[in-house]
């Protein structure tokens, strides 16, 4: 088992520097642009795209531009922006991820729970009201677009009903740090919270008890009926425990893409400058240092996120152990 | 329905009708089916694949989904009436009174826990032992199905041991809490030949270390003669033929049961060109004749057949089947030939 984890922690490593190499490829190397004038950004002066080809190395083989370029990335974190005059990617992008990773967390134990919960209350209740009920929500989740509810409730807790007893308790727009209290920290995030996880609870939960309800045909099903186990322990040690093997696949990719920014608009309605919108910012004004910056931690998330999803299936799941 | 005035019935099923519903309505699959096992016996029930021998076995457990199959009937497990029992009596019943061993031993134990887990789990379900007791327990059961080296054995997960062994696990789990009657779900047909007879070996043996009566489900004639004290053939829904093994081998009555003694490979002799076989399918529930189900298929089949074929009796021994006396014994010679003659 610990042989397995290792491995899986060295493929990681390997698949880290595939990405970074590929990355520079895309931005540096493409044919018939010069990535000086790029990095310089629009209407650049010719004095500026000079002195970034001599910085970064432009003029030398493309092994030392990628090692320059991942020494000013990782090294000595000195990247900067030419479009932003002066303004260092790398503390930009180290302010933007505790938001994220905030708002991320926070929504996935919410989502995690929530479609767990829905999606076991669904199955035992198969076919009846309850479970009609459960799917009918879990649609209408999935169906929202989430800036359009994050804008809704923001209407209503930041607006129209803000001065009544329900939302006063709601703080204004906007990310407070966690160091600062944790309590403004919560109060702050727990409706962004909210926002992001609608979507995923009714995904997850739809998706848990298609698989659910799958793993009911099982013959250790019935074993385990035939047992005389209750039907909850039934549900929970052995039909649960077996479907939750899909169900931590699609949370490492959603959780990796969501960190490395795709609650953009999460982030946005509820004025969070987190990655993603760090990101976007970049990309309208072709900042291309920092969009470099951004990808690369984007990577790393979904990287990290995959490999502990493997080592988690090493923990769950003992036919994926080597022997 | 044949008394058996010796000992009381352990279990005694009368009148069990099991139907689902489908698309097209209630369609029966079980119809009118009666038979008793006595204590620590061995009742051996045949037929081909959907001729409903499992779906009976599972109705008697509850293990059917309530909301999908109807079940009528009386079922009596030691004078308690199981159709009628709720869920959480019932419960109690299941894996501690009757044990049931599951056809396919490859997707019969939930991959992702031990066996000794496993097999813990269920005595704990029923007695109050602790965890260490239950997983000593759990390596003697091991020991007593034929494990080598039950104390590893028992940390194994089910993908880590061969057929053969699971169904030993598969086995020793069903016989955890002692139960007074084994349901077996054709336990040996996903099995090789070798380990098939080394699992039967182990059914006898252990019927008489534990003394529970078997409920052996299967197709294979081979099976029923060598373990079976009594044998039930089912087709289409309903049992057409019971009796000892000795009567229902040596003198069987049905059409449909010679067709399956016919179909038994020899041993000796010259080897046939072409096994026979029975021509035709059984057929699927819904499109059941009212008369005898057997007919379409049955080359004596005559007129008085739609009608619902009456019980014809020899002493215990009895057949749903209009044929009796001299024709039959002549019928039966021209089918099985010297065979059974002899």
């Amino acid at each position: 088992m610990v042989f397995s984890i290792l491995q899986r922690l060295g493929q990681m490593v390997f698949v880290l520097f595939g990405i970074s190499a590929l990355v520079f490829l895309i931005f540096f190397a493409t044919p018939g642009s010069d990535p000086a004038a790029r990095i310089a950004g629009r209407n650049a002066a010719q004095e500026t795209v000079q002195a970034i080809r001599k910085d970064f190395g432009f003029d030398r083989p493309l092994p030392v531009q990628y090692a320059i370029m991942m020494k000013k990335l990782f090294v000595s974190r000195d990247l900067t922006s030419f479009v932003n005059r002066g303004l260092e990617v790398v503390p930009q992008v180290m302010r933007a991820a505790p938001i994220t990773l905030s708002l991320v967390f926070g929504a996935a134990i919410l989502w995690v729970v929530g479609s767990i919960a829905v999606g076991v209350l669904a199955a035992m209740t198969r076919d009846t009201i309850i479970d009609k009920g459960l799917m009918i929500l879990a649609l209408i989740g999935v169906s929202m677009p989430v800036f359009w509810l994050g804008e809704l409730l923001n209407l209503v807790s930041q607006s129209r009903f803000h001065d009544s007893f329900l939302f006063s308790w709601v703080p204004g727009l906007g990310y407070k740090p966690f160091f600062d209290g944790p309590w403004l920290w919560f109060k702050t995030l727990v409706i962004p919270w909210f926002t992001l996880a609608a979507l995923y609870i009714g995904i997850y939960g739809r998706v848990l008890r298609a698989n659910l309800v799958e793993t009911y045909q099982e013959d250790y099903i019935r074993t385990a009926r035939a047992k005389g186990l209750s039907p909850s322990r039934v549900m929970l040690r052995h039909a649960l425990r077996m479907s939750l093997i899909p169900f931590v696949t699609m949370f490492g990719m959603d959780f990796g893409v969501l960190v490395g920014g795709a609650a953009l608009l999460t982030e946005v309605v509820f004025g969070l400058n987190g990655v993603g919108r760090l990101t976007y910012q970049a990309m309208l004004n072709l900042d291309l240092p920092m969009i470099l910056a951004t990808v690369m931690y984007a990577s790393f998330f979904v990287v990290v996120t995959n490999a502990l999803v493997d080592i988690l299936y090493v923990v769950i799941d003992p036919r994926v152990r080597g022997n | 329905m044949e008394p058996h005035p010796m000992k009381s019935p352990l279990l005694d099923v009368q009148g069990l009708t099991v139907s689902f519903s489908s698309d097209r309505g209630r369609v029966k699959a079980i119809d009118d089916v009666s038979f008793s096992v006595a204590e620590g016996e061995i009742l051996s029930i045949v037929g081909e694949s959907g001729s409903g021998k499992s779906v009976t076995l599972m109705s008697l457990l509850g293990l059917n989904d309530p909301k999908t199959t109807f079940v009528e009937g009386a079922v009596a497990f030691r004078r308690k009436h199981l159709l009628e029992m709720p869920d959480r009596e019932l419960r109690r019943l299941r894996g501690k009174e009757i044990g049931l061993i599951s056809q396919d031993p490859m997707t019969a134990l939930t991959p992702v826990y031990t066996i000794g887990w496993q097999i813990a789990e269920q005595i704990r379900t029923h007695e109050n032992v602790s965890k260490s007791a239950a997983l000593k327990r759990a390596v003697e059961l091991l020991a007593a199905v034929g494990l080598p080296n039950p104390n590893e054995a028992k940390d194994r997960y089910p993908h880590q041991l061969s057929g053969g062994m699971r169904q030993r696990a598969v086995i020793a789990m069903a016989l955890s809490c002692n139960p007074a009657l084994l349901v077996a779900d054709e336990p040996t047909t996903a099995l090789d030949v070798t380990v098939q007879a080394q699992v039967l070996d182990l059914l006898l043996r252990l019927r008489d270390e534990f003394g529970s009566a078997i409920i052996l489900i299967t197709h294979d004639m081979g099976v029923v003669a060598e373990v079976a004290d009594r044998v039930h053939v089912m087709y289409a829904g309903r049992i057409v033929e019971k009796g000892t093994t000795e009567e229902v081998f040596e003198r069987p009555m049905h059409p449909y049961s010679w067709g399956l003694m016919a179909s038994i490979p020899p041993i000796d002799g010259p080897r046939l060109p072409r096994l026979p076989s029975i021509p035709g399918m059984p057929p699927v529930p819904g499109a059941i004749p009212t008369g005898c189900a057997f007919a379409p298929r049955c080359r004596f089949a005559r007129a008085a057949c739609l009608e619902r074929p009456p019980v014809r009796r020899d002493g215990g021994h009895a057949a749903l089947c209009v044929l009796e006396g001299e024709e039959r014994e002549r019928l039966r010679a021209s089918v099985l030939g010297e065979e059974i003659a002899a």
